[in-house]
Formats: C-alpha cells, sequence, structure tokens
C-alpha cells in the first residue's frame, strides 16, 4: 500500500494532537501491561516456590510406590528395587535424579517418652536424603548402613533427648513380627513445617531394609524431574514400564497444592482479562471522541478522494501506535521493577498466611517469555480488534454531511 | 479537454416528515474553461449541486457525463476515484487538514495519487509561489490567515491538473480584500491554465468577475446569462486549447 507512509504520519500527527489525552491512554496501558506482567511473574515466582516447597516435602516430582501403599503405607506394601526396564526409563534426559527410599510408621522411644513417626532409610549418596530439611546439630548419614538417626528438633524436644543419646525403634517385619532397634542420634534437623519436625525420623536404607527384614525391597521411588509443570508424559513412560505400581505426580499427591496451583493459573488469566477489559473501555472511549472531534476532517479527506478504507486504516494506525506506545513502556518498567527485586521480594511481614500454603518469605518473580508474549498480544490484537469499531464508524461518514456540520 | 453535461437532475430530500426539492430537472451544460458562477439565495440547491458535478452525492435521476464517463451511477470507491483524480475542490471553511503544514496539505492528493516524493515537492512549492504563499510552506493551518488558508486550498485543488475545480461559497469567511485576491487568484488561473471553474455564491462581488452567472431558486435554474462585458477579459488571457498543449 503506497499510502501508508501518509497514513502513518496523519496516524502519528493526530496522536500527538491532544497529547495530554494520549499521554494518560498510553500511561494507562503502560500501568496495565505492566500489572499484566509483573502480576504474573510474581505469581509464577510464588508458585514455583510452592511447587519446589511441596516437592522437597513429599518428597519428588513422581513417586512410585505399590498400589495399596497410599491407603496401607506399611511394610507389607513394599516393592523390588528397579529393574533394568524402569532403570532405563529413570535414565531418560527428562529425569534429573532419584532414589529408593524404606518408609514406614514405626514407634520411637527415649527412656522418657514414646511417640509415632514415619521412619525413612535412605540412602545418602541419592537426592534429598533429608527431603527438603536442614540439618541443624551433628552430621548427615554417611553411607546407607550408616547406624544413626537423625530427627527433627521438636521430635527431640518431645521424646526429651538430644543429640549422642541413644532411642529405640520399633516396628513390623514382612510376617507382622515386631522388630525393634537401637540407634544412636547422630543429627537433628530443622523443617518449615512443624509436622515434619515432629514425625519424620531418617535412617540409613540398608539398616533399616536389616532390620525390618525386608531385604533389598523398598517401600517408594522418588524422581525429581526438570520440568516442574508438564509431567503427563514421563508419568505415562513410567507407568508403562512399571505396570504393577501406583505412579503419581506431585500435584495428585499433594491435590491441596495442585488445585492451588491450578487456582493460581485461572487467577491470572482472568486477571489479565479484567485489565484488559479496563484498557480497552479507555481505549476504545479515546478514539471515540478522538473522531468525533475531527469528524470534519475525515469528511474533508474523503472528499478530497481518500477512500473510507484508507480512513479506517488511518485509525487503526493511530490505535496501534498509542497501544505499541503503551506496551514499549510498559514492558520497559516490567524489565525495571523486576530488575529491582531479582533477588527476592521479602514478604515475611504478611508471609505467614502464605507460609501455610508451602510459599517461603522471600518472593522471587519468575518472569516467562510466554506469560510476556501473551499479556503483549492480548493488548495489541484484542485492543486492536476493539478498535475496529470506530474505525469503521469513521470511514462510514459521509462526507456530504460531515462538511456542513460547521 | 472536457465538458460538462448535466441532464434532467433531480435530488429530493427528506426533512421533518416532508420532501424537498435540492434539485429539480436541472439541465445545464458546461463548456471547457468556463468560469461559472452558480447565485441563488440560500437553500436554492447550489450545494446539490455542486457535489453532483463532483461526485460527492449521486442524484435522484437524470445524467451527468464529465467528459465522455457517466458519473452518478458511480460506487462509492469509483466516486472516491473520480473526486481525486479529475476535481478539484474549495470549500467554504475547514478546507485544510489541521495537522499538515501547507506544503503537506497540498501535496495530501498527489500523495494520494501515487506520486513519487521529488515531483510533489517540486510540485506543490511552485503552486504555492503561483497562488502568492512562497516562504510559508511549513505553516500549518492556524498558523496561517483565513485568506491565505483559502489559498491553500485552491493550490491543493488545482495541483493536479483537475478538469473541474468546483468552490461552494469560497469567500464566504472572508473580509472583502482577501475575498477580491482570491477571486483574482480565480480568475487568473482560468485565464492562465485554462481551468474550468463553477463557483457557488450569493455574493455579489464574487458574481462580477464571472462572464456566466446561473441563478438558481427552489433547486431550478431560473436564468443563464453570459455577460457580454466579460468575454474581452476572457479572450486577453492564454486560450485554454492552446494551454492544454
Ligand atoms: N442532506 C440533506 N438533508 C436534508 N435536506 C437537505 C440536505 N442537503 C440539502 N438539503 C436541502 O436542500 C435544499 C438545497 O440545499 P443546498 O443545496 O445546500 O442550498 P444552497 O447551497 O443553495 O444554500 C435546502 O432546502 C436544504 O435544506
Ligand atoms: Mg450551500
Amino acid at each position: 500500500m503506497k499510502q501508508l507512509q501518509t497514513l502513518s504520519t496523519l496516524a502519528w500527527r493526530n496522536l500527538w494532537r491532544n497529547y495530554r489525552r494520549t499521554l494518560i491512554m498510553t500511561s494507562a496501558i503502560a500501568l496495565g501491561v505492566w500489572a499484566m506482567i509483573f502480576m504474573t511473574a510474581m505469581l509464577r515466582g510464588m508458585m514455583a516456590d510452592m511447587i519446589t516447597q511441596g516437592v522437597n516435602n513429599l518428597p519428588g516430582h513422581i513417586q512410585l510406590h505399590h498400589p495399596e501403599y497410599r491407603a496401607d503405607p506399611s511394610i507389607v506394601n513394599r516393592f523390588a528395587p528397579p529393574g533394568d526396564e524402569l532403570l532405563e526409563q529413570l535414565n531418560q534426559a527428562d529425569i534429573k535424579s532419584w532414589s529408593a527410599r524404606v518408609r514406614v510408621p514405626a514407634v520411637i522411644a527415649s527412656e522418657r517418652a514414646s511417640r509415632g513417626v514415619n521412619l525413612i532409610g535412605v540412602d545418602p549418596a541419592e537426592p534429598l536424603p533429608l527431603d527438603g530439611n536442614l540439618l541443624k546439630d551433628g552430621r548427615s548419614l554417611e553411607t546407607e548402613s550408616d547406624r544413626g538417626l537423625i530427627m527433627g528438633a521438636k521430635l527431640a524436644e518431645r521424646l526429651e533427648t538430644r543429640l549422642g543419646k541413644r532411642v529405640v525403634l520399633m516396628s513390623q517385619d514382612p510376617d507382622n513380627n515386631v522388630v525393634d532397634r537401637g540407634f544412636r542420634v547422630v543429627g537433628i534437623f530443622e523443617s518449615e513445617l512443624s509436622a515434619t519436625e515432629e514425625n519424620q525420623v531418617y535412617a540409613g536404607r540398608a539398616t533399616l531394609q536389616k532390620m525390618l527384614r525386608m531385604d533389598q525391597k523398598i517401600s517408594e521411588l522418588v524422581i525429581l524431574t526438570e520440568e516442574q509443570r508438564l509431567l503427563q508424559p514421563t508419568v505415562e513412560r513410567l507407568a508403562q514400564s512399571a505396570p504393577h505400581l501406583e505412579v503419581l505426580p506431585w500435584y495428585e499427591l499433594d491435590r491441596f497444592l495442585g488445585t492451588s496451583v491450578e487456582t493460581f493459573d485461572g487467577f491470572s488469566m482472568v486477571f489479565i482479562v479484567v485489565i484488559f477489559l479496563a484498557l480497552s473501555f479507555g481505549l476504545v472511549n479515546t478514539l471515540v471522541m478522538a473522531i468525533f472531534e475531527r469528524t470534519r476532517e475525515i469528511g474533508l479527506m474523503q472528499a478530497l478522494g481518500m477512500t473510507p478504507a484508507s480512513i479506517c486504516v488511518q485509525i487503526l494506525l493511530e490505535a496501534m501506535m498509542l497501544l505499541l506506545i503503551g506496551l514499549l513502556v510498559g514492558n520497559a518498567l516490567v524489565l525495571l521493577s523486576l530488575h529491582s527485586i531479582k533477588d527476592g521480594l521479602d514478604i515475611s511481614g504478611v508471609a505467614e498466611g502464605m507460609a501455610l500454603m508451602g510459599a517461603g518469605s522471600v518472593l522471587k518473580p519468575a518472569l516467562h517469555t510466554l506469560d510476556v508474549i501473551r499479556a503483549n498480544g492480548v493488548v495489541l490484537v484484542l485492543g486492536i480488534v476493539a478498535c475496529a469499531l470506530p474505525a469503521w464508524q469513521a470511514s462510514r461518514l459521509d462526507p456530504i454531511t460531515t462538511m456542513n456540520h460547521t | 479537454m472536457t465538458s460538462i453535461l448535466c441532464q434532467q437532475l433531480c435530488k429530493t430530500f427528506e426533512q421533518g416528515g416532508s420532501l424537498i426539492k435540492g434539485l429539480d430537472h436541472v439541465d445545464l451544460s458546461i463548456e471547457p474553461g468556463e468560469f461559472v458562477c452558480l447565485s441563488g439565495p440560500s437553500g436554492s440547491g447550489k450545494t446539490t449541486l455542486l457535489n453532483a458535478l463532483g461526485g460527492l452525492d449521486t442524484p435522484d435521476q437524470g445524467e451527468i457525463t464529465i467528459g465522455d464517463q457517466r458519473i452518478d451511477q458511480l460506487s462509492k470507491k469509483q466516486l472516491a476515484h473520480l473526486r481525486l483524480q479529475k476535481i478539484g475542490f474549495v470549500f467554504q471553511a475547514f478546507n485544510l487538514v489541521p495537522v499538515l503544514s501547507a506544503r503537506e496539505n497540498v501535496e495530501f492528493v498527489m500523495q494520494l495519487q501515487g506520486i513519487d516524493k521529488a515531483e510533489r515537492r517540486q510540485r506543490s512549492d511552485t503552486i504555492l509561489a503561483e497562488v502568492g504563499l512562497a516562504g510559508l510552506e511549513q505553516r500549518r493551518p492556524a498558523q496561517l490567515s483565513g485568506g491565505q488558508q483559502q489559498r491553500v486550498a485552491v493550490a491543493r485543488a488545482i495541483v493536479s491538473n483537475p478538469v473541474l475545480v468546483l468552490a461552494d461559497e469560497p469567500t464566504a469567511n472572508l473580509d472583502s480584500n482577501s475575498a477580491s485576491q482570491l477571486m483574482d487568484l480565480f480568475q487568473q488561473l482560468n485565464q492562465k491554465r485554462g481551468i474550468t471553474f463553477v463557483i457557488a455564491t450569493h455574493d455579489q462581488r464574487v458574481m462580477s468577475y464571472c462572464r456566466r452567472l446561473i441563478r438558481m431558486q427552489d433547486g431550478r435554474i431560473v436564468s443563464d446569462e453570459t455577460q457580454p462585458g466579460k468575454i474581452a477579459l476572457q479572450s486577453e488571457g492564454v486560450a485554454p486549447q492552446e494551454q492544454a498543449l
């Protein structure tokens, strides 16, 4: 189109004719886009944080169990360590690492008290030997045959025991015989979740397998993947190579976390749509006003031989310029504001409620290219679509009547 | 050169339930290079006739021929093209695009016609100088006087060599000094370049410039006189035929 340059010049100059209105509108667009992208980045950061925490506590992105284990997490529902077929799948690129664990209910007793706990047998060479918990005192387990025990600070308090003391663990073997064994407390851990600190104890996997007379068998296979959210293909692949096991991703293992994340996803989309609606209302209004003020010129240009299509294009160009300037400023604002909090935003003041949902007290925004494209795309494309009607109406103005209205 | 022919033109408007005859069986023929004045009281149909001649509006009935082209049945798009290529307009007011400079306003039509930049610039500056606006090319309409604005409009109307220039009350918003300057300019362009002018007015001074005076009333032509005194004036200039070469 040869006239495009003429039309662009006209659109650009008309844009700055009422520069106050244009500035207000571009600021509104900039702010809207900023809010869309920034809030989404914050939400994404929060969700990533929640998922990481959840995955540390579960632990793992995906877990494999005996099909009955979740209903009855006892030694009865154990299974053999991964065979060749499953091992091959576990070596695929989408899987970061995995660990095989023993996990059974047990009773722990000190000289003073006793409590029911989850007894977890791990190989310290494998990932997440303490789940997401931090060792506070003492040492970690050294091998899977380590004879030491690591317990939470709160449990130690309840049992009135401490580092270096001995405790007795009691559970059942596969034949329902009671088995017990003495352990020395070699480490104390801290957890963000007090339930974990009170209920989990960690020992060497081989030590437990011997104590519980379960040979090489295990209770669960914990898998960490590269991808956090899109796990379905991996889950399906694993389920195929381990048909006798139940394969579940984190969002099904922890339904609450799963739905929270889904809700946040929906929320961010609703947020984008609401902001866009407010914006488009302002945008269309601005454009209608601009056209109304300019009816006579539009009539004149038509009288001189400009086609209705060109009038329409000219007005759409004007809207597009307005949108592009707003988007440019808005995206710059996003980069600026995200840069200023790139080390995370300390929300400890308001974080108590968040911690309940598994989020940390420092919020790190996560900017996804796709979110940026989506927000910009929504504003630009739908913005122009919203302006199509006023533009079309302007092109339908009759030169004679508009010119006569002096 | 192109002559203009109207036959049995009718245009009816509806206003508040009653029908108004804007044009009532108008027959008119205009020869190339004529300088025609359309007069008559307000509401007599002058604007309606000009709009029909210029392809801004289509008549309900009748034929309009410009050269060898029937224009009364053209589509909106075809009419836009006709106006762009063949007709120059000078309106009473608001002739110019406010965001464009005088030069850009003159270039506007040529841009729509797809004439390249160098030629546009050269032609617009020549024509602006011809209408006496040399040095004011960069000014926006708001920075020009009413008379100057009308001259820019005239420059734009003639820059792409239209077969016909239509002016609707071009002097109505001007003081008498600017008005006579504008009429001098029209006359000069008519004589020098042989451009056909049709000027609608109810201003006595304007009528005195015209060789042919058509009077309208209630949508009809009530008189059509060629004033003998003006023939001499016309013949002093370059003949239209020569100009065409
Ligand atoms: N768009 C229109 N709608 C209704 N009536 C119109 C319209 N245009 C012109 N008329 C009527 O047609 C008649 C002729 O108008 P017009 O050609 O503008 O007269 P003039 O230009 O001589 O003053 C007037 O009575 C006017 O009211
Ligand atoms: Mg009129």
